[in-house]
């Protein structure tokens, strides 16, 4: 009846996974009552979950992701702290069934539930408004999107309490993560983890790739779009390109599992090197699909703080293409050491090597963008250029691993990790906070905390420094990746110090949970607010509209003429216009129909890891059920009547006035026709 | 650290190409490091002296300077990886006048198994093998995928099921050095150790003595109970082996056409320079 699951599934006599369910448990029940008590249960159903709103969107994908940041991050300290105190034969206090669950879903965490939501979760909330559109090109896609996300995020953290996780690493090479080297439902957790939340992302990039394509304001030509715009297209473009590989691989890796097909065995003709092949021809583009859109986002702080146009607006774009054509070529990099041959080594490390040129273009832009202009040192522009020292040392890093002579020494030891680490922390997640504090108060009417803004950012560079720069070391002392003791005590003093490094980061963590908690208790402190809408006195025309924007974004499309066009019309006066009339809005209904399909498929996957088939058919039929109904249903959303509007931008005037962006008179004419 | 002060040759070039590669990138990372402190702290708002030009996005030259220098370096750079990719290439025999000798490699669950098909002996978790003369490795697994790794001597090479992967090292020394698998494979990854001793011709000829004075045998019966799962295994020592065992390991896998003769081993002579690429592609379990 229930397949393979039963009460011994529950790791019952492990404390330190009882005692972390508890907790959450704990948690969520007072979540659940405070919900309750407050009696807002209708109104997160019909303004949140259900929302079809790309703001709305986004700002849950940004929630997403910051619990499982806290989650990964969790796992990292635990790390840390075994390889700190299993020195000297000590076993530590992981036994190796826990530890190696514990860097699987480290890696898996931060690359698909934090990562990828966080970066989703920015371009959701700018990319629409960036380009003058009021949604996306899809919404209810959109909305499908982010549960699938979600199913994918309860299935990884279910997998704490009920069974297992894969004990692979997040690379899960077969023959290793084939049914007879891991014939446990830890690897299938993980199967059905990636294929649920990597089929959102592909419609993710579908949808976006349609919004750029077809909803630019008018007037908008493509290499009018704004960069962070441009790099998220890119980004979008791999995802299309790539995702599909990942799914494919999964799924012939169920096959294999689930029906006795060798295709990734070490025996009967199967070749386990094709697996490895094909997640690299997705994983590869996967880390330029991280990184571009904090590049984007670097990009926009720069240029709206500096008080100045983005230095190569063009010679970005171009930048960013030719390291997302490039980024496919070069999958073979991530094993050299599979022994192909010196001339195959050879192409895929010159391949590499030619991405350092537009990545190092863009960095000389980022310079020249800074050059003669009025830097102010907001804590965004503090990650910003954290991140141009920090990931100049990590670009370096990488070209040397590209060389397939350094690589055989340096393949798979904690220099490869302190590398990635270096990028994606000195890059992507460095980007994505500064993204998330530059955009907040577009999302919430209010500025973010800037005194525990910089404290976070000193403690996460210096920790980043301290916990990464000894696994350098380390890695030219032969300590490979994946041990759970180290077995040399010349490396435990460095993995003290990484220990160190990565307390100094919890502590900027622990300061930007401070930041929110104090910048909303103080929300309403004048300096703080900023509802009129252009709190940075920004280039775009996401800054153009109201802090959060109206549902609708733009009471009038905006007509663009060139780059920043908002910077434009303020210096042309020509800003904040209003109409002589507004015309009726179409905007789509919201739906229920994504978070129906999305817990369905969490049954299914479900139902798919423990083997109970009834189960599993019963989630996928009613999926499709749930789908055909929606699609049967005859909904042409609605228009929004002139006179909403006219009482929104009303508001929105009277904001303007008092925000002295523009004269009052203007705004009593306005009112008196209102 | 290891690997800045390898005990191999081939160590030895891995690491100078690391120096060479790091100083080349330096030349232009560290002036991207000082430019973006200097511009920053120039160019910050309150120093209103500077020059201020907010609509200036464009520059030809600028954009000619920063597109070439990365070029040049690049440029550089690749004709030192297309080189030294070749000269390190780890299936390529190492050119010495003393003759090679050959061992050969297993993975297992979670131990390494040796075998010197030309002294007839076996071991598991120790390899000693003479100082100044060239090693061939071959490398296969009979479990999942593995890294064959000598830090101290220079590069790896997976090994894999059912493939046979090479690898050709020498010690420029006498030394003690640890064996690694760098590549993840299970619950005993940690324990997957050997020690890889470098010594005299003398002494080692004294240890293949003693090996082959070792009561124990690597028959069938002892590989079906070496195959058992087994952490930190203690080292063993055999004084003789199944005839063929190594290519039995490597044809367990083929399935259907077990027996096929390596395709490597006809074609490798001394000194052959070009490396055999067809051979040996990992796309293909055929081997």
């Amino acid at each position: 009846m229930f397949g393979k699951l039963s009460w011994e599934a529950v790791p019952f006599h492990e404390p330190i996974v009882m005692v972390t369910i508890a907790m959450i448990a704990l948690g969520g029940l007072a979540l659940f009552a405070a919900i309750t008590y407050f009696k807002k249960w209708t109104y997160l159903w019909t303004e949140w979950l259900t929302s079809v709103d790309h703001k709305k969107i986004g700002v849950m994908y940004i929630i997403v992701a910051m619990i499982m940041l806290l989650r990964g991050f969790a796992d990292a300290v635990m790390m840390r702290t075994q390889l700190a105190m299993a020195t000297e034969g000590s076993p530590g206090y992981l036994p190796p069934e826990h530890y190696d669950q514990i860097f699987t879903a480290h890696g898996v965490i931060m690359i698909i539930f934090m990562a990828m939501p966080f970066f989703t979760g920015l371009m959701n909330l700018a990319v629409p408004l960036q380009i003058g559109a009021r949604d996306v090109a899809y919404p209810f896609l959109n909305s499908l999107s982010f549960w699938l996300l979600v199913s994918g995020v309860v299935l990884v953290n279910l997998s704490l309490g009920v069974g297992e996780f894969a004990k692979t690493g997040w690379v899960a090479y077969p023959p290793l993560s084939g049914l007879q080297y891991s014939p446990g439902v830890g690897m299938d957790y993980y199967i059905w983890a990636l294929q649920l939340s990597g089929l959102g992302t592909t419609l993710t990039g579908v949808n976006f790739l349609a919004t750029v394509l077809k909803m630019r304001a008018p007037g908008m030509k493509l290499m009018d779009m704004p960069i962070f715009t441009w790099t998220c297209t890119w980004a979008n473009v791999l995802i299309v390109a790539s995702f599909p590989i990942l799914t494919a691989t999964l799924a012939l890796l169920t096959l294999d599992r689930y029906m006795d097909f060798h295709i990734f065995t070490n025996e009967l003709g199967g070749n386990p090197m094709m697996y490895v092949n094909l997640f690299w021809a997705w994983g590869h583009p996967e880390v330029y699909i991280l990184i571009l859109p904090a590049f984007g986002i670097f990009s926009e702080v720069i240029s709206t703080f500096t008080g100045k146009r983005l230095f190569g607006h063009h010679s970005m774009v171009y930048a960013s293409g030719a390291i997302s054509v490039l980024g496919f070529m070069v999958w073979l990099h991530h094993f050299f050491t599979m022994g192909s041959g010196a001339s195959v080594n050879a192409f895929f490390g010159l391949a590499t090597m030619l991405i350092s040129i537009p990545t190092g273009v863009k960095l000389f832009n980022w310079l020249f963008t800074i050059y003669q202009g009025r830097l102010r040192f907001t804590s965004q522009v503090l990650w910003t250029l954290g991140f141009m020292v920090t990931f100049a040392i990590g670009g370096m890093t990488g070209v040397l691993l590209a060389i397939p002579g350094a690589d055989f020494v340096l393949h798979n030891s904690l220099f490869v990790i302190a590398h990635f680490h270096n990028v994606i922390i000195g890059g992507a997640v460095f980007g994505y906070i500064a993204g998330f504090s530059f955009y907040f108060p577009k999302a919430f009417g209010f500025k973010l905390n800037e005194k525990w803004g910089k404290a976070a950012f000193w403690f996460w560079i210096v920790g980043f420094f301290i916990a990464f720069m000894p696994l350098y070391a380390l890695g030219f002392m032969g300590m490979t990746r994946r041990l759970n003791a180290s077995t040399n005590p010349e490396w435990v003093p460095y993995l003290y110090v990484a220990l160190f490094g990565a307390i100094l980061i919890a502590c900027g963590i622990a300061s930007q949970l401070i930041q929110l908690y104090v910048s909303i208790r103080d929300r309403n402190k004048p300096e703080n607010a900023c509802e009129f809408g252009d709190p940075w006195n920004a280039h775009t025309l996401e800054w153009s509209t109201s802090s959060p924007p109206p549902f609708y974004n733009f009471a009038v499309l905006p007509k663009v003429d060139g780059i920043d066009p908002f910077t434009e019309a303020k210096e042309n006066g020509t800003a904040y216009q209003a109409p002589a009339k507004y015309e009726p809005i179409h905007m789509p209904n919201n739906t229920a129909t994504g978070v129906y399909m999305g817990a369905l498929l969490t049954v299914f996957g479900f139902a798919m890891i423990w083997h109970i088939w009834w189960l599993a058919i019963a989630g996928l039929v009613g999926t499709v059920v749930v789908f055909v109904a929606h699609a049967a249903r005859d909904d042409q959303g609605y228009m929004v009547p002139v006179e909403t509007i006219e009482r929104i931008e009303a508001e929105q005037h009277k904001r303007l006035v008092a925000a002295k962006a523009i004269p009052a008179t203007r705004v009593e004419t306005k009112l008196e026709q209102a | 650290m290891t690997l800045l002060d390898p005990v191999g040759q081939v160590g030895i070039e891995e690491r100078n190409l690391i120096i060479t590669a790091t100083l080349l990138m330096l030349l232009v990372v560290v002036p991207v490091i000082i430019m973006t402190l200097v511009f920053a702290w120039k160019y910050r708002a309150s120093n209103t002296s500077a020059t201020y030009t907010p609509k200036w996005s464009h520059s030809t030259k600028i954009e000619v300077v920063i597109w070439t220098v990365p070029i040049l370096i690049i440029i550089a750079l690749g004709v030192i990886t297309y080189k030294s990719t070749h000269a390190l290439d780890p299936y390529r025999p190492l050119e010495s006048d003393v003759k090679p000798i050959t061992i050969e490699v297993v993975a297992m669950d979670w131990k390494w198994m040796f075998i010197y098909p030309e002294q007839g002996i076996a071991t598991v978790n120790k390899i000693v093998f003479p100082a100044n003369t060239p090693v061939n490795f071959r490398i296969t697994s009979d479990t999942v995928m593995n890294s064959f790794f000598i830090p101290g001597l220079g590069g790896q090479i997976y090994a894999m099921a059912g493939m046979t992967t090479k690898l050709h090292l020498i010690a420029n020394r006498n030394a003690e050095m640890e064996g690694i698998s760098a590549n993840y494979s299970g619950a005993g990854f940690t324990g997957m150790k050997f020690k890889a001793i470098a010594t005299s011709q003398a002494d080692f000829d004294a240890w293949v003595s003693e090996v082959k004075a070792s009561p124990k045998q690597l028959d069938e019966a002892a590989y079906a109970a070496l195959s058992v799962s087994s952490q930190n295994n203690p080292v063993e020592l055999f004084s003789s082996y199944t005839p063929n065992l190594f290519q039995k390991i490597v044809d367990k896998y083929e399935g259907m056409t077990p027996g096929k003769p390596v395709k490597h081993e006809k074609k490798e002579v001394a000194g052959n320079d070009v490396a055999d690429t067809s051979e040996h592609s990992a796309a293909g379990a055929e081997e």
